[in-house]
């Protein structure tokens, strides 16, 4: 919870500096002292292992863009050219690739926790949004990212995504032809695409910092969801969640480096290795995964219109979670009934990215996925705008414990700290 | 006799076969590159792939660079001198001699290795109108990486099945995608004398041409697997540190 400041300044130093920009009070009061639940599991720890994912992506990026050229002529020489001839240019290339996927790793467990603690319900409702917004600027940075390399997936990925906003009616095919620059995707969009890819990481950067700002406020919600009683309920942040989220963010670049020293194209796509041809379809379009599930949502709806309303209203839906929960207990591990249809939430939201790895006329055993992912994008609405609010409604939760403290201490441990 | 080829083509499923499963050295966690059959594919590559396909990404300065072939900066110096390049103008301007043969001058380190072709027509009009792939990214440009390659240097000389017909200048092989590739059977026994004496079959041709070509679309690969292995021993080690810095901190709060 955010109260009044307990920071001291404690040489001469930190007291000039605390009087005329109180930024160590700051460090002090959200890093150091910042009472947090005493509960807190692996799950939330990912909120640290993103920042960590945001700031490599940053400087990997940075990096890349000192010899990266932007011309569709000379991109994908460029970025050979960082793999062969820049002095560790291949780690740093595999590192920002790899980061990606790591990024929106993490950011999927980040938001299926948060759905699963309901750490969404009030009055957290506006960290939740933002955060919306913050995966929002994170598909939009990753698809401008992977048109850079101008490679076949880039080129035709890019065609296949802008092509969408023509389906809107009337001002559909202005609106494409605004967003290319040209009449198709060309060297004006690979420009543009560079110049936002560049942008939108800051942006991202600012959204976090009141992503946490708006966390400090109510403080975090925890694996019971329940509230904060007393001080025995918490802990200060640091040491014990500096050095719990040093341990797991270890395991976590152990993770990473796996992929980028053993297996750096394992998420990628051959295709991407084959420069960009206008003139020559691949003869399959496939996005990176971790937009698969969605480019499933799209390929479903047989109306090019009404695919897009149906992907986009997925990612709005989001917004409205908060809203759509009725129920008063926070914690799915007190919901047995939702507890379930978050788990089928989890499969089918795997089930739509394998569907949308496969080509549009693929079948499993005889069934076209093309109806799976129908079924699929039929049960993620279900999820959100009939299950959310109903369940809460008929539900009956199991019993909620009296305090954080009692639950993790122990009733006789409890009453002693009291 | 009515023959219905188009009709005959539909009703046959064209979808490539698996590749065939052959291993390479350059595979797993500490898998290295066999100098030997990098050299060998090399020659390979020289003698008969580079007629056709270029290998735009490699300069003659890679040919000795660690992890690679193997070669002296001095070898690497004399197989560039080999290579006839366009020259620059001269003093008077002139790219041309007298007969309007475009001037060249012998190939240093900085060059890249020359393109057999001066543009993709000339290639398209060499090769039938379909254009050889450039080979610096071949492998990690494909499905199916060194294995894919293999297959389809190696995949020629089957008959085709019953209720296929083959279109007019083209090859059957089944491992490529439409079972008709444009590109005629490269590799023959003996097709190449290799100087370290090894027999030249088709299938150690392949073997060390893909080995090459592997090479060439991933020359850092040695260094990113030692690199890797030494990364996670620290980070396992820095792990084990780190979980007991946390037990520690949190033994008093349980």
């Amino acid at each position: 919870m955010s109260g009044p400041s307990t920071y001291t300044p404690n040489s001469g130093l930190e007291k000039w500096i605390d009087q005329r920009l109180p930024l160590p009070r700051l460090l002090h009061d959200t890093v150091q002292t910042f009472p947090t639940p005493r509960n807190l599991n692996i799950w939330y720890t990912f909120g640290a292992i993103l920042t960590f994912c945001l700031g490599v992506q940053i400087i990997t990026g940075i990096v890349l863009a000192m010899h990266y050229v932007a011309n569709a002529g000379l991109a994908f020489d460029s970025v050979e050219s960082i793999m062969r001839d820049v002095n560790y240019g291949w780690l740093i290339r595999y590192i920002h690739s790899n980061g990606a996927s790591m990024f929106f790793l993490a950011v999927y467990i980040h938001m299926f926790r948060g759905l699963y603690y309901g750490s969404y319900k009030a009055p957290r409702e506006l960290i939740w949004i933002i955060g919306v917004l913050i995966y929002l600027l994170m598909m939009a940075t990753a698809f401008f990212g992977y048109v850079l390399p101008w490679g076949q997936m880039s080129f035709w990925g890019a065609t296949v995504i802008t092509n969408l906003f023509s389906a809107i009616p009337w001002v559909g095919s202005h609106i494409a032809t605004w967003l290319w620059g040209d009449f198709a995707v060309g060297d004006a969009t690979l420009n543009r695409f560079f110049s936002l890819h560049y942008l939108l990481p800051f942006i991202i950067a600012g959204v976090v910092g009141l992503h946490i700002w708006a966390l400090h406020v109510p403080g975090n919600n925890n694996p019971l969801g329940i509230d904060v009683k007393s001080p025995q309920d918490t802990v200060p942040f640091h040491p014990y969640y500096t050095v719990k989220d040093a341990f797991y963010l270890c395991l976590f670049v152990v993770f990473f480096a796996a992929f980028v020293f053993y297996a750096p194209n394992f998420f990628g796509n051959p295709d991407n290795y084959v420069q960009a041809n206008p003139l020559v379809t691949p003869p399959d379009i496939v996005p990176e995964w971790y937009l698969l599930p969605f480019y499933a949502m799209l390929r479903s709806i047989p109306n090019k219109l009404m695919g897009v309303i149906v992907m986009g209203g997925a990612l709005v839906t989001l917004f409205f979670l908060p809203w759509l929960d009725t129920s008063r207990v926070r914690s799915c591990r007190f919901r047995p009934l939702m507890k379930q249809f978050f788990w089928a939430l989890v499969v089918v939201c795997a089930i739509l990215g394998y569907c949308g790895s496969q080509s549009v006329d693929a079948a499993v055993a005889g069934i076209p996925l093309l109806w799976v992912a129908r079924l699929a994008t039929f049960y993620y609405f279900l999820f959100f705008w009939i299950l959310l609010p109903i369940v809460g409604l008929i539900e009956t939760p199991r019993k909620i414990p009296a305090s954080i403290a009692q639950s993790v201490l122990g009733d006789t441990a409890a009453a002693a700290a009291e | 006799m009515l023959a219905l080829p188009a009709l005959a083509q539909t009703a046959v499923d064209t979808t490539r076969k698996p590749v065939k499963s052959v291993d390479f050295s350059f595979e797993g966690p500490f898998g290295t590159y066999d100098r030997a059959a990098l050299q060998r594919g090399f020659q390979v590559y020289k003698e008969v792939c580079a007629a056709c396909h270029g290998l735009d990404h490699i300069a003659f300065h890679n040919l000795d660079e660690e992890g690679g072939l193997g070669f002296t900066e001095a070898q690497a110096k004399a197989i560039a001198a080999g290579y006839k390049m366009p020259a620059d103008p001269n003093d008077k301007g002139e790219i041309f001699d007298d007969k309007g043969t475009r001037l060249t001058r012998p190939g240093i380190l900085a060059d890249k290795f020359p393109n057999p072709f001066p543009n993709e027509e000339a290639a398209r009009a060499n090769n039938g109108g379909a254009l050889p792939p450039d080979l610096s990214m071949i492998v990690k440009a494909r499905e199916g990486g060194p294995q894919y390659v293999y297959s389809i240097v190696t995949g020629f000389g089957m008959t085709p099945p019953k209720g296929y017909t083959l279109p007019a200048g083209k090859y059957f092989n089944p491992y490529f995608e439409g079972w008709n590739i444009s590109m005629p059977p490269p590799l023959a026994d003996n097709a190449v004398t290799f100087s370290d004496g090894t027999k030249a079959t088709v299938d150690q041709e392949a073997h060390d041409v893909v080995t090459f070509l592997a090479w060439a679309s991933d020359p850092k690969m040695e260094e990113r697997k030692r690199m890797g292995f030494a990364v996670l021993i620290f980070l396992v080690v820095l792990s084990g540190l780190l979980f007991a810095a946390y037990r520690k901190v949190w033994a008093d709060a349980h």
